[in-house]
């Protein structure tokens, strides 16, 4: 099939459109601009509406009105807008609202840089908003990817009843590289029998998250609690590069993994049998792709564009193993080369090529 | 035997929960009056706020789904994005409205989104315990203003009708109070308008309704219609504050 040349953020607007979505509710902000931008200009011709809210607040609160509604909605934003978007979050959630929140990082906190960071990777995988909840939180680390997953974020989102978020760095939000433009998937998803659209045909229909006792606000809370629970042991998705026969791992996602393939080659090389384990999902987290190595791994390095988050989940993954998890970071958009990763792996296990230690 | 009153259609049978002689239960009434009437139960989806008129979600008979504090005017526009031909309503205190919710209700009616806004106020937030809300009024004690609301510190009592009617895209926004018959009857044509006013697709309409807090503020539900007449009425403008050209043609 024909490639295109495409911005990351592009990618994610076309995907979009493509996935049926025809509502989106946003808020500029670089580096996610490109988002709304793109599809002020393309959502209109497939008859949608693109309407630029006054706030981050807003716009996620429109986005939970349009999915009582059963309707597809998208919205976009960087680490700060996310941050006032997460009471919304908690809100969507609670309801269990499927709705696609792009998160094209910069770097923190507070107004901090534009440069690629992955230090919002706590404020996507934990909650970030009140109470218990989660988000199914996607990372790609291309922009075939971020047009792939946005796709499928939709899908995921309705199968599940519950927000998707797709995070990626400014980095890639601003690359541009040919992807291939695929159909949508004739995926068979859940009818959405509990939509609030007006109660014709139909008994009265109510969507709260309130408990009016502690004994239904349990019951609400232990139905989401069984739902991430089937979530996790369904949805952990990761990607191997050259991990099955590793004596050393690099945990490391988005564009940190993307430096880290090139580490791995250049071990290689060198006779150091080293692997790269990407997860996709960051929440649920892949802790599969990680018990599974435990026999034979003699260390992991986690490599994060933060002073370090996801290597809490990874040493969580690995708690009932001997396997050491080390971690290295570069913060404020800084980026590590595949040399100083190499180094950092020499350093921490020092491993001998060819030999292992 | 003939029935000659009774639950209007518009609300389930579910008893309200409000405390005694809250004027709540009467603005829920007219609401049920009018989506009865007016033949829109099943077309009218409500969006409940948080508060004592949260309580909304379980009373009215249309679908309801529930905004966080003082989001509702978002979330209504969302729905209302999505489904364009449902009537879409919010309902809302004056402390949901006029503080929290402030930049929300202003900026759908700048954008003439075409819901409609019900806005109660009682000059104080009666969930949380009485505090002092945008709306209190000068010199009136609340557990946040225990000696009586300051100009100097706490400025002057907002009122948000006004301040809507301001904006291009509220063609209709009323302000009504129900401490006499007369009045309720009032309130009751305003609510009517603003639906019909929304059916037309004309724009944003907001009608407010004062109402008593007879808890919140410490007097008995008579008291508390003097007190809402020799108080609030004087403070507030009253009346039908804007209706467009298109509107008067309805
Ligand atoms: S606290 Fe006030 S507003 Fe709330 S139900 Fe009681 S009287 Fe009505």
């Amino acid at each position: 099939m024909e490639k295109v040349l495409f911005k990351g953020n592009e990618a994610i607007a076309e995907a979009a459109i493509c996935a049926g979505c025809r509502l989106f509710f946003g808020y500029p902000i670089t580096p996610s601009t490109e988002v709304v931008e793109y599809l002020a200009w393309h959502m209109p011709k497939s008859g949608g509406t693109v309407l630029q809210a006054e706030d981050e607040i807003a716009s996620i609160n429109m986005c939970c009105g349009a999915a009582y509604t059963g309707a597809r909605v998208m919205t976009a934003s960087s680490g700060p807008g996310i941050s006032l978007k997460q009471e919304g979050l908690s809100h969507a959630a609670a309801n269990e609202l499927p709705m696609v929140i792009v998160d094209i990082s910069r770097a923190g906190p507070g107004l901090g840089g534009l440069g690629p960071s992955q230090a919002d990777y706590f404020q996507a995988t934990k909650g970030g908003g009140h109470g218990d909840y989660r988000l199914i939180v996607l990372a790609p680390a291309k922009v075939q990817e971020m047009y792939d997953y946005t796709m499928e974020a939709f899908d995921l989102a309705d199968r599940h009843r519950n927000p998707v978020m797709i995070l990626a760095e400014g980095f890639l939000g601003q690359m541009m590289e040919p992807i291939e433009l695929k159909a949508r998937p004739g995926t068979v998803l859940p009818v959405k029998d509990w939509i609030v659209d007006g109660c014709r045909n139909r008994s009265r229909r109510r969507l709260t998250s309130y408990g009016l006792s502690n004994e239904t606000t349990e019951a609400a809370c232990l139905h989401l609690e069984e739902k991430y629970n089937r979530i996790r042991a369904a949805e952990q998705r990761w990607e191997d590069f050259y991990s099955e026969d590793a004596d050393y791992i690099i945990a490391a996602f988005g564009t940190c993994a993307r430096i880290a393939k090139s580490a791995v080659l250049l071990a290689r090389q060198q006779g150091i049998k080293l692997g790269l384990v990407r997860p996709i999902t960051l929440w649920p987290f892949p802790e599969k792709a990680f018990t599974r190595l435990t026999q034979q791994l003699k260390g992991v390095l986690t490599v994060e564009l933060s002073a370090g988050q996801m290597v809490e989940d990874v040493r969580l993954a690995l708690a009932s193993s001997c396997v050491p998890v080390a971690f290295y970071g570069r913060q404020g958009g800084m980026l590590p080369t595949e040399e100083e990763l190499l180094r950092q792996v020499i350093q921490t296990f020092q491993p001998a090529p060819g030999k292992g230690v | 035997m003939e029935k000659i009153f009774g639950r209007p259609r518009g609300l389930t049978d579910l008893p309200f929960t409000y405390c005694p002689g809250c004027t709540h239960g009467i603005i829920h009434r007219l609401i049920g009056e009018v989506l009865e009437e007016m033949d829109i139960i099943s077309d009218t989806i409500g969006v409940a706020s948080v508060g004592c008129s949260m309580f909304t979600q379980e009373l009215f008979a249309c679908d309801f789904v529930q905004s966080l504090h003082g989001r509702a005017a978002a979330v209504a526009t969302g729905v209302k994005r999505s489904l364009p031909d449902r009537l879409v309503f919010t309902y809302q205190g004056d402390g949901d409205i006029a503080a929290i919710g402030t930049s929300h209700a202003i900026h759908a009616a700048a954008r003439g989104e075409k819901i409609t806004v019900v806005m109660v106020n009682n000059a104080i937030y009666g969930m949380t315990g009485g505090q002092m809300a945008p709306t209190t009024l000068e010199g009136q004690k609340t557990a946040t203003s225990p000696y009586g609301r300051d100009k100097a510190l706490a400025g002057s009592p907002v009122d948000f009708p006004k301040t809507i009617a301001t904006l291009s895209g509220a063609v209709y926004v009323a302000a009504m109070s129900v401490d006499t018959p007369a009045n309720i009857k009032k309130t009751k044509q305003a609510l009517k308008k603003a639906f019909q006013v929304q059916q037309a697709g004309l724009g944003f309409s907001l009608v407010s309704i004062l109402s008593t807090c007879p808890t919140g503020w410490g007097l008995s539900p008579a008291d508390s219609l003097d007190w809402l007449r020799d108080n609030m009425v004087p403070v507030y403008e009253m009346g039908e504050i804007k209706a467009t050209e298109e509107v008067k043609d309805l």
